[in-house]
C-alpha cells in the first residue's frame, strides 16, 4: 500500500511544482495520473524513489517512511520500487540479458556486477520474465539493435527484476508508435493482474488511460483535481485538467503558465 | 524490424554468460598471453638503474626544497628569454602559414600533377614525422645556436601540420567553382586563386591562430637544445642547479601558455 | 549592421560593412606592427641567414651516404623508444581514469575534487614532455625511468582532460534508470557510465600512444633514454652518415606506429 500525504516540492524559491498533494493507493490495482506538460505527474512519480527529493510531506511504502531515508537505507528502499521510463534508460551498448540483470544490482555484490556473474535464480527470473513479454531469444543482442516497443519490454522486465512491491510507469508510452503503447499498456495492465502488483502509470493519453486502467487520477498545477473511475472521468473533468491548454491528445504546446514548470521539469532529470 | 527466427526448441538455455569481447577464444587467451609476454620483455629490457633510482626522493626533495619559493630576482633575463620566444613563434607562425600553402597545393592529388604530389607529400610526412626538437637539433648544427634554427625548426613544423590539413582542405574542395573558372578560360594560377583560395582561406585563418598557439608552446622547448628563447634558459638554469629561478621560468610557462590558449580560442570562436 | 537606407543611397559594392573594414585593417596593421618589430629586435645576425641555405645543404651532404653499420644498436635503441611509449601510455590510464571521473562535472564527489583535477589535469597539460623529461632526470638521473615518467606526466593531462569531456557527455537517463533500482555508486559507474565512454577510451588512449611514440624519440636528447641518446651521440661525435641513419629509422618507426593505430582504430572501434 502506497500513502502519500501533504507531498510538497519546489525548486528554489518558484511556485511549488507540488501542491500538498495525498494519493492513497491499495492493493494491486493500476493507476493512471493524467495531467498536462509541466502539471507535475513525472515529479510526484520521482519523489516516490526520490529520484527527486521531496520539499515536505510523506511517502510511506507498505508501512515504511521513505521521505527521510539516507545512503543504504534509500537504496534498499529502492528496491523494492520498479520504475519504468519514457526514453527507457538502457544502456545501449549493452546486451539485453545485461540490461535486465541490471534490476538485480541492488541485491548483488559490487564484483558480481562487474564480471556479470549473477546468481543462478536471477537468470532463470530474468529469462521466465523476458519469455512472458517475448523477448528471451534477444537476451544476447545488443540493446540499441531493437524496435521501440521491444526496448520498452525489457526496460519494463528490468523493473520487475527487482522483485518490486510497487511499479511506476513514466510515461512509458510516450515514445512509441500508437500500436505499440497500447501493447505496452495491456502488458503492464495484466501483469498488475499476474504479480498482483500496485503500478503508477503516467499518461499523456486520455483514451488509453480510460481503457487499461482501474482509476485515474488528474493533476493540475501540482495539485489533485480528479480522482475516479474511468467511467466517471467525463467531459468536465478533462476540462478541468486540461482546460485553456491544448487537447491532450495533440502535442501539447507549453502555454505562458505553464513554461515556468516545464522548464523547471528539465532540471528534475539534471538532479536526479 | 527484422525479427529473427525464435530458435526451432522451445526450451531457451537457462545459464547465461556474458558473450566475450573477442569471440574466438584461442585468440583471447592468444591475446592476453601476448600482452603478459610483452609487458614481461619490456619491463625485463629495459635498463633500470636502481641504485640511481634509490636516490630520486631526496634529491627530489632537494629539487623542490631549493625550487620553493619560486625566484623572480633575475627577471630580467626572464623577460629576454619570453621575447625571442614570442619573435620566434610569431615568425614561424608568418613564414610556416604562408609557404605552407605551396606546400599545400602541391601535396593536393586534386590540383598537382603526380611527382609534385609525391614531392609534397614527402615533405610534409618528414616534417610531421620528426619531433620538433629532434628539427632544431639538426638546424643548430647547421646555422649554429641562437633564434635562427629557432625560426626554421617551427617553420617546417608549422608547413607539416597546417600544410597537411590545408591539402585535405584543397582535395574536399567544391569542384564545380573550379570547372567555372576554366570554363571562363581561366589559367593554372587564376584558377587557383579565384576558385580554390577563397574556399580554403577561412579555414587558414583559424588554423594560424591555432598554430600560433602551438608554436608558442614548442619554442619554449626548442631552446633546451640550443634554438634560441626561453627553453635554454630553463635549461641553463636546470644546469646550474637554480632551482628556485627554473621554477619561476617553468610557472611563467604554463601562465604564458594558459593565456595564449585562452586567446586562441576566443579568436578562433570570433572567426568561426 | 547593416543600414539600409545607406545601401540604398549609393549602391557601391563592397564586400565588408565599415566598421567590419576598420577592424580589419587594425588587426592587419597591428600584425604588421609585431612582425616588424619581431624581425627588427631578434637577435639574429643577418649574414648568416643569407649563408643558411648553403649551410644546410652542406650538413645534408655530409649526412650522405646514411651509414648503416650501427643498425643493430639503432634498432635496439629504437624497441626502447617503443617500450617507453607503450608502458608509459599502460601505466598513464590507472591515474588519468581516477582524474577525470573527478573532474568531470557530472561525477565530481564535491567542488575540491573537481578543481583538484582540473589543477592536475592543466599542470600536466602546461609542461612540455621533455621539460618534465629534464626535471625527472634531475630527480632520478638519466635512463627510461625518467622518460618513462616524462610521457606519464603529460599523458595524464591528455588522457585525463578527453576521458573527463567523453564523461560530461554521456547520456544521463541509464545513470537514472540504474539510481532508481537501487545500485550503489559504484554499480551505477560500472554499469550506466563505463559501457559509455569506453568507444571514446578506446580512441584516446590510441592517439595517445600514436603522438607518445613521437614523443619518446626526443627523451634521449635530455637523457631519458630511448634513440634520442644514439642521436645526441652521433652529433656530438659529428657521425653524421649514422644520424642520416638514425633519421630514417624514426621515420620508419613513426609511419608504423601510425600505421598500427589505424588498424587499432579499424578493429577495435
Amino acid at each position: 500500500m502506497l500513502e502519500i500525504s501533504k507531498l510538497v516540492k519546489r525548486y528554489g524559491r518558484d511556485e511549488p511544482v507540488l501542491e500538498e498533494l495525498d494519493l492513497v493507493v491499495e492493493g494491486s490495482s493500476v493507476v493512471s495520473i493524467v495531467g498536462a506538460s509541466g502539471a507535475g505527474k513525472s515529479t510526484m512519480l520521482r519523489c516516490i524513489n526520490r529520484l527527486v527529493e521531496p520539499t515536505s510531506g510523506s511517502i510511506r511504502l507498505n508501512g515504511s517512511e521513505l521521505v527521510n531515508l539516507r545512503g543504504r537505507e534509500l537504496r534498499r528502499a529502492r528496491r523494492k520500487i520498479g520504475m519504468v521510463f519514457q526514453g527507457f534508460n538502457l544502456i545501449d551498448r549493452l546486451t539485453v540479458m545485461e540490461n535486465v540483470l541490471a534490476g538485480r544490482l541492488g541485491y548483488v555484490n559490487l564484483f558480481q556486477a562487474i564480471t556479470r556473474r549473477y546468481p543462478q535464480s536471477d537468470i532463470e527470473r530474468a529469462f521466465h520474465l523476458m519469455e512472458r513479454v517475448g523477448i528471451a531469444h534477444y537476451a544476447n543482442k545488443r540493446a540499441d539493435e531493437l524496435s521501440g516497443g521491444e526496448r520498452q519490454r525489457v526496460g519494463v522486465v528490468r523493473a520487475l527484476m527487482q522483485e518490486p512491491e510497487i511499479l511506476l510507469a513514466d510515461e512509458p508510452t510516450a515514445s512509441l508508435d500508437p500500436r505499440t503503447s497500447e501493447q505496452i499498456m495491456k502488458l503492464l495492465q495484466s501483469l498488475a493482474s499476474e504479480l498482483s502488483l500496485p503500478v503508477l502509470i503516467n499518461i499523456h493519453n486520455v483514451a488509453q488511460a480510460k481503457t487499461y486502467t482501474e482509476r485515474i487520477v488528474g493533476l493540475r498545477h501540482g495539485k489533485m483535481i480528479f480522482d475516479g473511475a474511468p467511467a466517471d472521468f467525463n467531459k468536465e473533468a478533462l476540462d478541468a485538467i486540461y482546460g485553456g491548454i491544448e487537447a491532450p491528445e495533440e502535442e501539447l504546446v507549453e502555454t505562458p503558465s505553464n513554461s515556468a514548470e516545464a522548464g523547471t521539469r528539465g532540471v528534475t532529470h539534471d538532479q536526479a | 524490424m527484422t525479427r529473427p527466427e525464435v530458435s526451432g526448441s522451445p526450451s531457451v538455455p537457462r545459464t547465461w554468460r556474458k558473450p566475450p569481447f573477442i569471440a574466438n577464444p584461442w585468440l583471447r587467451y592468444g591475446l592476453w598471453l601476448a600482452v603478459i609476454a610483452y609487458l614481461i620483455w619490456a619491463f625485463g629490457s629495459l635498463p633500470f638503474n636502481w641504485e640511481r633510482i634509490s636516490e630520486g626522493l631526496p634529491r627530489a626533495a632537494r629539487i623542490f626544497g631549493g625550487g620553493f619559493p619560486p625566484s623572480f630576482e633575475r627577471w630580467g633575463l626572464l623577460f629576454t628569454g619570453f621575447k625571442e620566444s614570442f619573435q620566434i613563434a610569431i615568425l614561424a607562425t608568418l613564414l610556416g602559414v604562408a609557404l605552407s600553402i605551396p606546400f599545400a597545393v602541391m601535396a593536393a592529388r586534386n590540383v598537382a600533377p603526380l611527382p609534385v604530389y609525391l614531392f609534397g607529400r614527402a615533405v610534409i610526412i618528414v616534417s610531421r614525422s620528426f619531433h620538433p626538437v629532434i628539427v632544431a637539433i639538426l638546424f643548430v648544427a647547421a646555422v649554429g645556436f641562437g633564434p635562427l634554427a629557432g625560426i626554421l625548426t617551427l617553420t617546417l613544423y608549422s608547413i607539416g601540420f597546417v600544410g597537411k590539413l590545408l591539402a585535405e582542405e584543397i582535395e574536399e574542395i567544391d569542384w564545380g567553382q573550379v570547372e567555372a573558372m576554366r570554363a571562363a578560360g581561366a589559367g593554372y594560377l587564376a584558377t587557383l586563386v579565384y576558385a580554390v583560395f577563397p574556399q580554403i582561406l577561412p579555414r587558414q585563418v583559424g588554423l594560424s591562430m591555432y598554430q600560433l598557439d602551438s608554436n608558442l608552446r614548442a619554442s619554449a622547448v626548442v631552446g633546451i637544445v640550443g634554438a634560441g628563447g626561453i627553453g635554454g634558459t630553463l635549461m641553463n638554469a636546470f644546469g646550474r642547479y637554480d632551482y628556485d629561478f627554473a621554477f619561476a621560468i617553468l610557472l611563467i610557462i604554463i601562465a604564458v601558455i594558459l593565456v595564449s590558449e585562452g586567446i586562441s580560442g576566443w579568436v578562433r570562436k570570433k572567426i568561426w | 549592421m547593416v543600414d539600409h537606407a545607406g545601401v540604398l543611397a549609393d549602391r557601391v559594392w563592397q564586400r565588408y560593412d565599415r566598421r567590419e573594414r576598420l577592424i580589419r585593417y587594425a588587426v592587419l596593421l597591428v600584425t604588421l606592427m609585431v612582425v616588424v618589430w619581431a624581425v627588427r629586435d631578434i637577435d639574429i645576425f643577418w649574414p648568416w641567414v643569407w649563408d643558411a641555405p648553403n649551410q644546410i645543404s652542406s650538413l645534408g651532404a655530409r649526412m650522405w651516404p646514411p651509414d648503416p653499420s650501427r643498425l643493430a644498436a639503432i634498432t635496439s635503441a629504437l624497441l626502447e623508444t617503443v617500450h617507453i611509449a607503450t608502458l608509459a601510455t599502460l601505466l598513464t590510464i590507472f591515474i588519468a581514469l581516477p582524474v577525470s571521473y573527478i573532474a568531470a562535472q557530472n561525477t565530481t564527489p564535491n567542488r575540491a575534487c573537481l578543481w583538484l583535477g582540473r589543477f592536475i589535469l592543466v599542470s600536466s597539460r602546461s609542461v612540455n614532455t621533455i621539460i618534465w623529461a629534464l626535471l625527472f632526470v634531475a630527480i632520478f638521473g638519466p635512463g627510461v625511468l625518467a622518460g618513462i615518467l616524462a610521457i606519464m606526466f603529460r599523458s595524464i593531462g591528455f588522457i585525463g582532460k578527453l576521458m573527463g569531456e567523453a564523461i560530461e557527455e554521456i547520456d544521463r537517463r541509464p545513470v537514472e534508470a540504474m539510481e532508481a533500482t537501487g545500485a550503489s555508486k559504484a554499480k551505477v559507474i560500472v554499469y550506466a557510465i563505463v559501457p559509455q565512454v569506453m568507444p571514446a577510451f578506446f580512441a584516446i588512449v590510441i592517439l595517445r600512444w600514436d603522438i607518445n611514440i613521437r614523443e619518446s624519440t626526443v627523451l634521449g636528447l635530455v637523457g631519458a633514454g630511448g634513440i634520442g641518446v644514439l642521436l645526441q651521440g652521433a652529433i656530438d661525435t659529428f657521425a653524421w652518415p649514422t644520424v642520416a641513419t638514425i633519421l630514417t629509422a624514426i621515420i620508419v618507426l613513426v609511419l608504423i606506429g601510425e600505421a598500427i593505430t589505424s588498424l587499432l582504430r579499424r578493429k577495435v572501434i
